[in-house]
């Protein structure tokens, strides 16, 4: 955190506080933003014919845990050829897809992103996603604990003991050091145990009297019990089959009720891979516009397409059952990792091609979300890194949101019969900046309920992120290959107030914070579900229940969110 | 008196952390729900321990301080010219990240254990990847246990009540609601808990494997016998596997290290995984160390690889058969190795030990081992898991937490403490 800082002319884009490419001056002292800096100790930074943004937010790229670490340890040949030399004051790594702690931080920063979020980490690992959030330099991170499959919430609410299952939720966000709930595949992950999966919202999991519904609508009713910043964060069932676009609105569908007008209550994430249209591979087809008609119409619903990149990528999920379909099908290899009581994952190399008519779909598909959906407050920018593509080539979906020219680009090289039988090519919308800075920092950082992230206004963490571009001199849609350079590559990056990236090359590495939150509910409910979950936690688990809690002295820079609980 | 629960064991890659430790004055008197291996360990820490750091001087080594003994460390990697470190089964995770970092600066090379016990478990899952899971998963799914290549009776002795085939869980409940196979070239101790036995000659795995894969694939042997086995007990083995609801698969070095290595890890891969389109089946590899499954997962996020890595090009090279640690020692091209929690002279190949005549040794060790006694510097340190904390990781990945139950000797520091010493000066 260094001292003060001016950043003088810049083309200000802050959604939050309506700012949209106004020249302005943006001050910052001791790491946050301020009204005015004065003194002969300022750096000012000259920012005249550039952009400036608040730093991007990821709300979800799998860059730490263990499925992670065993993406990295199955694809050596991912790495060969990408690789980050050891520069003074910087450690070496290595990508593509799954690129090795230090570069996940050197590469987020580079383009400008500050605070990234690991949506999926088993508790029972939960101390391994820690170690690598604190290998990962300069951002700021978070984890969601995968706890729908979860066999302590399952027995609450096959009970219907919601204030119970809610006190376990706050107890082990604060004990694990979690940000939000996470939902993968209700049911299906504990189906996978056996071999199996659900196959839609009213099966019964094998061995517990409960669904998928009551597992997302408990779930759903938890989190807003305990006042969580983040609405549930859920991964639909049936994900990558043709025809599940149904099963995601009815999961949308099944927790419209618990909406009461004022924030959005379910988070549905990578919907481009649950938004298939088609009985079969073959008819397969895009339900975008279907989705996008009932996210316009619903605003209880708040999603991130998944955007797929034409490259080489690891699909890596908790979706145990998922991952084997796709093995089967590519015939790839494969790794499976289930944990007891919890939840699996599986790991499998993917390679989406533009000539291959699905791979053009879902391409399409991604696009047709973002292009659809008209509130941009309401849908994300994602590629779910490393599964529909990396993380490093946002500004490549960038270019196709702002620029039709580069979708038409795009569009001549991929299969042509999956353009005939979709519409994108019919649609005309152009993101602008304002929306860019929304759809990957002010709108996602509102979601996140970080409240101090995603916008430049007084009092905010001073993380921001310089572009050189004159968006008043070029065309957007024109010129989307000069912004598309810009964004990989970003003049400055600021964190925390430290200038950690000058023209694309990191300067400077400095520790990120690990964020979670800490509900708080009744001191006696929270003391007698404690003491059950003590009771019986040697019968589910094989770790002793002192050894399955993570100390904060572990986070090298903790950074609590106290929020105060309903129960 | 002090009694310490829940205590993590230093020994093997099961990780038991039951143990409850009962320390009198800064001495451990008695250890409950450890078997003899880890009892042993926490009973024994005072026996042949390294008290002094010892530098060799005209051949001899003679007793020394810690802070010079530091010094020379620190000069012996700086004016060498590709060092060598090597170890980790027996490390912290913080241990063997700041020995990452060393070796990331020095343009070094980093190795552990595996490269001598489950490289080609490594290997095999590259080529292939792996279905697995959590031993709890298995305590209470698998209503079959397979044991292959190892035995845990003596290895790992409360694998099977644990996690294998005594335990009980949610949905299989005790040894009589599973079925036990051990595969073995010798009738061990684990083989006479078994339902089935099957032994077979020393270096048929392979063959036994693939054997067993084209019958789980419906496929008829136009043989009477694979390498001495007869074909309808592979085929009764074939339909256990098939039958189970749940399946898992433990194998051990007598799969890796035997002819064939991580060609024997790719065929039972291959046969688990085949047998997930009838079933469900998982496979663990058996890891012996307490933390040699922590040095892989450290070696992968930090570097992309989990052993065998060069940093002589100044980014993370990964080549086994080039770049292990006995590769380069072989060619005679490293200069330096550094060495710490392992005891390479008594475990690498003869040949290997020999070549490192030529070859400057540090090594951190709480006791005086062979490799000690060959070093040109080396420096005591606190036996972690019982005089220092820190992490490692299960056989299956989960990680655990070591926990320190007594000081170390005086004047002796825990070993990320040495380390922070001399990366610190390196910068």
């Amino acid at each position: 955190m260094s001292g003060k800082l001016l950043i003088k002319n810049g083309f200000v884009f802050d959604p939050v506080n309506g700012v949209d490419g106004e020249i302005m001056d943006v001050a910052v002292e001791n790491g946050r933003i301020v009204e005015d800096v004065r003194g002969t100790d300022v750096r000012v930074i000259d920012a005249t014919g550039m952009v400036v943004m608040p730093g991007g937010v990821d709300v979800h790229s799998h860059i730490a845990g263990s499925k992670v670490n065993s993406g990295r340890a199955l694809r050596p040949e991912d790495h060969y050829r990408d690789y980050e030399i050891r520069r003074p004051g910087l450690r070496s790594g290595v990508g593509y897809t799954v690129p090795s702690t230090f570069v996940t931080g050197y590469r987020y920063a580079r383009m400008g992103y500050t605070t990234v979020i690991e949506p999926a980490t088993p508790m029972l690992k939960q101390r391994h996603t820690i170690e690598e959030l604190n290998d990962i330099p300069i951002i700021d991170k978070a984890s969601f604990p995968l706890m729908g499959d979860c066999w302590f919430v399952m027995e609450y609410l096959e009970k219907n003991m919601l204030k119970e299952c809610a006190a376990y939720a706050a107890w082990l966000l604060k004990a694990l050091k979690g940000y939000a709930l996470k939902i993968v595949n209700p049911g299906g992950l504990e189906s996978w145990g056996w071999g199996r999966n659900v196959r839609g919202l009213d099966d019964n999991i094998p061995g517990f009297n409960l669904t998928p519904r009551e597992i997302l609508r408990g779930l759903c009713k938890v989190n807003q019990m305990l006042n969580i910043p983040h609405p549930i964060h859920v991964h639909a069932n049936r994900l990558g089959q043709p025809g599940n676009y149904q099963t995601l609105i009815e999961t949308m569908d099944c927790v419209r009720d618990l909406y009461n007008g004022t924030k959005p209550v379910i988070y549905l994430t990578h919907c481009q891979f649950n938004s298939y249209l088609g009985e079969s591979w073959i008819e397969l087809s895009s339900g975008a516009p279907e989705v996008a008609d009932y996210v316009n119409k619903h605003p209880h619903v708040v999603i991130d397409i998944g955007q797929v990149i034409f490259s080489s990528a690891t699909t890596m999920t908790a979706d145990g059952p998922f991952q084997f379909q796709l093995h089967l099908l590519t015939d790839y290899k494969w790794v499976n990792a289930d944990v007891e009581c919890e939840t699996s994952a599986g790991v499998v190399p993917f390679k989406y091609k533009k000539r291959s008519y699905v791979h053009a779909i879902q391409w399409i598909t991604g696009l047709e979300l973002a292009l659809l959906i008209k509130d941009p407050w309401r849908v994300f920018l994602t590629t779910d890194h490393p599964n529909a593509g990396p993380f490093t080539e946002y500004p490549r979906v960038v270019g196709w949101l702002i620029s039709r020219k580069a979708r038409e680009a795009t569009m001549k090289k991929v299969n042509a019969r999956a353009l005939k039988r979709t519409m994108l090519d019919s649609i005309d919308r152009e993101y602008n900046l304002y929306e860019i800075a929304i759809v990957t920092r002010a709108g996602t950082a509102g979601i996140l309920g970080l409240k101090s992230k995603g916008h430049l206004g007084v009092g905010a963490d001073a993380d921001m992120a310089i572009y050189d571009f004159n968006p008043r001199n070029i065309d957007l849609s024109r010129d989307y290959k000069l912004v598309r350079r810009a964004l990989r590559r970003a003049a400055y990056t600021i964190k925390t107030g430290d200038i950690v990236c000058v023209n694309g090359e990191i300067v400077k590495s400095t520790e990120g914070a690990i964020l979670w939150v800490n509900p708080s509910v009744s001191q006696d409910l929270e003391n007698a579900v404690v003491s059950d979950i003590r009771r019986r936690f040697r019968d589910n688990y094989t770790v002793e229940f002192e050894n399955y809690l993570i100390d904060e002295s572990l986070l090298i820079n903790s950074r609590p969110l106290k929020i105060k609980g309903g129960v | 008196m002090e009694v310490f629960k829940n205590v993590l064991c230093p020994f093997c890659g099961c990780c038991c952390d039951d143990l409850e430790v009962e320390v009198d004055s800064n001495k451990i008197i008695n250890v409950k729900n450890a078997c003899a291996l880890g009892r042993g360990k926490f009973l024994s820490i005072g026996e042949h321990r390294l008290l002094k750091p010892l530098v060799k001087v005209d051949g001899e080594l003679v007793e020394t301080d810690l802070e010079k003994a530091v010094e020379k460390t620190v000069e012996m990697i700086k004016n060498s010219s590709y060092p060598v470190f090597y170890g980790f089964g027996c490390a912290s995770c913080e241990a063997i990240k700041l020995c990452l970092e060393m070796a990331d600066l020095s343009g070094g090379l980093a190795d552990n254990i595996s490269v001598v016990c489950h490289g080609p478990t490594i290997l095999g899952l590259q080529d292939m990847g792996i279905p697995s899971a959590t031993l709890g998963q298995i305590r209470h799914r698998a209503d079959l246990i397979v044991y292959w290549g190892c035995n845990p009776v003596e290895a790992h002795p409360r694998h099977t009540i644990r996690y294998g085939p005594l335990s009980s869980g949610r949905f299989v409940t005790g040894r009589k609601s599973r079925r036990m196979v051990v595969i073995d070239v010798r009738k061990t101790p684990t083989a006479t808990m078994a339902d089935v036995f099957m032994q077979v000659k020393p270096n048929s795995d392979f063959e036994i494997l693939t054997a067993l894969r084209a019958l789980v694939n419906d496929l008829d042997l136009e043989v009477e016998e694979v390498d001495g086995v007869p074909v309808a007990k592979l085929e009764e083995l074939a339909d256990m596997m098939i039958n189970a609801k749940f399946g898992a698969l433990f194998f051990g070095l007598g799969l890796t290290m035997s002819y064939g290595k991580e060609h024997n890890i790719e065929a039972a891969i291959a046969l688990v995984r085949d047998l997930n389109k009838k079933t469900k089946f998982v496979m663990i590899p058996m890891r012996g160390h307490f933390n040699v499954t922590g040095a892989n997962e450290v070696f992968t996020w930090q570097t992309g690889y989990p052993f065998c890595v060069d940093f002589s090009m100044g980014y993370p090279r990964y080549n086994p058969g080039e770049t292990s640690a006995v590769d380069v020692i072989a060619r005679g091209e490293c200069d330096l190795l550094f060495i710490i929690g392992a005891d390479p002279c008594s475990h690498l190949p003869h040949y290997i030990v020999e070549r490192l005549k030529n070859v400057k040794l540090v090594v951190l060790d709480p006791s005086i081992t062979p490799t000690v006694k060959m070093a040109d510097v080396a420096i005591p340190v606190a036996y972690v898991g019982i005089e220092a904390s820190g992490t490692a990781y299960r056989m299956d990945g989960v990680p655990l937490q070591l926990r320190k139950v007594v000081d170390p000797p005086p004047g002796i520091l825990s070993d990320v403490d040495v380390l922070n010493r001399i990366v610190r000066r390196l910068k």
